[in-house]
């Protein structure tokens, strides 16, 4: 099922995330997770955010912004539990191109969003162990 | 010391001067309508024949020839003479598309050896010198120009070609170069190489240096003088009009005397090709008076410049040329390739990129900077890093296959590239180049 990434390409300079989120804030949305890849020049924004489509639509005058499908496991907020997705994963050949984490409403909740070559395999492969993995609309919840 | 390499022709009186033009421009212009039909056409569109020119005051009547007749007419159409009469070709540094090819009787070759020859007798070069020729030898003109003049005047010839910073230096210092050749962007870069490795300019035995080929400055020249412990000699030539030699720089250092008895030159108003009278600025086009394989008639360089025909103090008697101050066209001349930014937005659209971007042209020590700033679309943005930077690499490879030299290239955000009045910003040259 995955849920759907938002990514953003942001000059790797000062006032352009706070850019970003203000638009992304401006527009109703709450970042539920996100992370930042940099290079010389750039960088980009990536961000699980609620109300993706909304959000594209509203900033895609003012931003180079993309949509990626990606796999969010959920794991335990513990010591060890994010080593059974990734040897999962592993085991099923599946590689991680990147990947990062937020903790969840609930107690000893937490996730791992993952940017992998074959997703429909990956989230079988994750399902089939036991892992569960957020959809879209699991998210806005 | 020798101080002309000519002198009944390089101090000749004015008169003398203006009376061997006019000889050669009649004799040139009919060699060219008998031997060029590209040019004739050229002449019978505006309706002149050679019996119109009859003095160097009727050059004006005749047609100009660009760069894109040289592209037009390549490779032969210019060629003025059989092809078993040449013995050599050079070229252009050869951006793409616009490569230049200059033919060379032996009798040419002659000539343009004796305008570098000129050139170092009057950095005073003698036969008692070690000249050290590090400009690239091969199609660039630079190299077998300088080597020519060398032999002409009795010097030791060091055929060095460029590169190799560490056995340029060891042969300067084993055989006591006396005059260096070279670009000054490569002169400085010797100068700061000689002070890492511990030498001071008073080490070596160089006292003079023929630099050119790209733009430089009076501050440049002054840096290198200091970090070489030389007097720096400025020198001029296009590939189209021979090479290195059209003119150079005596002791004034205050502007380059042009070989007139060689080369016509004028200043036109580069917007409606009207001559424009002495000491104005304007485009200097040339007309050769002795080549034979490629007999150029008002050649337009795209070089802005003035001409200064006050008496010097040298005793040359021939008309002095100032650094060029510009182009009348958008040629970027980017660590002495030319690069028309026009290359660059064809590389870009045939790679699927908008033809949104900026060159940024600066200088670290003394060597050019060259950076393209391409805004990104969204058919090219990946959420993965490593894609949007093999897509940065590839675009830079494309642009050295294109360009024959190497951008740095940066992607940016869409609409992020300055705009002065709604118009992209497409140059920046912070190089500070002209005085």
């Amino acid at each position: 099922m995955a849920i759907t990434q938002i990514s953003l390409f942001l000059m790797n300079q000062p006032g352009q995330l706070v850019d970003a989120v203000e638009a992304i804030s401006a527009n109703g949305a709450n970042i539920r997770a996100m992370s930042i890849a940099e290079a010389n020049d750039f960088g980009i924004l990536r961000a699980i955010v609620t109300d993706t489509d909304h959000i594209i639509r509203q900033l895609k005058d003012q931003f180079l912004i993309t949509k990626t499908e990606v796999v969010a496991a959920r794991m335990g907020d513990q010591s060890g539990s994010l080593l059974p997705i990734l040897k999962t994963l592993n085991e099923a050949n599946i590689n991680i191109e990147y990947m990062y984490a937020f903790t969840g409403t609930g107690p000893d909740e937490a996730y791992v969003v993952l940017r992998v070559n074959d997703i429909i395999t990956a989230e079988a492969v994750l399902n089939a162990s036991g892992i569960q993995t957020l959809t879209d609309t699991s998210l806005k919840i | 010391m020798k101080r002309y390499y000519q002198p009944e022709i390089e101090t000749a009186p004015r008169e003398k001067i203006l009376e061997i033009q006019n000889e050669k421009i009649v004799r040139q212009v009919r060699h060219v309508w008998d031997n060029v039909p590209y040019y004739r056409h050229l002449m019978e569109e505006k309706g002149v024949t050679p019996d119109d020119i009859k003095s160097v005051d009727d050059i004006r009547k005749l047609p100009f020839l660009s760069k894109a007749d040289l592209r037009d007419a390549y490779p032969y159409g210019l060629l003025g003479t059989d092809l078993k009469n040449c013995v050599r070709i050079q070229s252009t540094s050869g951006t793409t598309g616009r490569r230049v090819v200059a033919f060379y009787t032996q009798k040419d070759i002659d000539l343009w050896e004796d305008c570098t020859a000129r050139a170092i007798v009057a950095a005073g070069g003698t036969e008692e010198d070690v000249v050290q020729v590090c400009y690239g030898y091969g199609l660039f003109t630079g190299g077998p120009g300088l080597h020519g003049g060398s032999h002409k005047v009795g010097c030791l010839t060091l055929p060095m070609s460029s590169g190799n910073t560490e056995r340029q230096i060891q042969f300067m210092m084993d055989l006591g170069t006396t005059i260096l050749c070279c670009t000054p962007s490569y002169a400085a870069y010797i100068g700061e190489s000689l002070a890492e490795q511990g030498y001071k300019p008073e080490d070596n035995k160089l006292k003079a240096g023929i630099f050119g080929a790209e733009p430089w400055t009076e501050e440049m020249r002054r840096q290198i003088e200091k970090s070489l412990g030389i007097k720096a000699y400025d020198i001029y030539g296009l590939t189209e009009t021979s090479g290195p030699g059209v003119s150079f720089e005596c002791e004034e250092q205050n502007g380059m005397h042009i070989n007139e008895d060689h080369f016509y030159a004028e200043i036109i108003d580069p917007e409606t090709g009207e001559v424009l009278p002495d000491g104005e600025k304007g485009e200097l086009v040339f007309t050769s008076l002795d080549k034979e394989a490629f007999p150029l008639l008002r050649y337009r360089t795209r070089d802005i410049c003035v001409l200064n025909r006050t008496p010097c103090s040298c005793g040359r008697t021939h008309v002095r040329m100032s650094k060029p101050m510009g182009r009348s066209d958008d040629m970027l001349i980017i660590r002495g390739v030319n690069v028309f930014p026009s290359q660059i937005e064809t590389v870009l659209l045939k790679e699927g990129y908008t033809p949104n971007y900026q060159i940024v042209l600066d200088r670290e020590r003394n060597t050019d900077t060259f950076d393209v700033y391409v805004e990104v679309g969204p058919d090219q943005f990946s959420d993965l890093m490593g894609q949007n930077q093999r897509m940065e690499k590839g675009l830079e490879t494309a642009l050295r296959t294109m360009l024959g030299i190497g951008p740095k290239v940066h992607l940016v955000a869409p609409k992020t590239i300055t705009r002065s009045e709604g118009k992209a910003v497409r140059v920046i040259d912070r190089r500070k180049l002209h005085d």
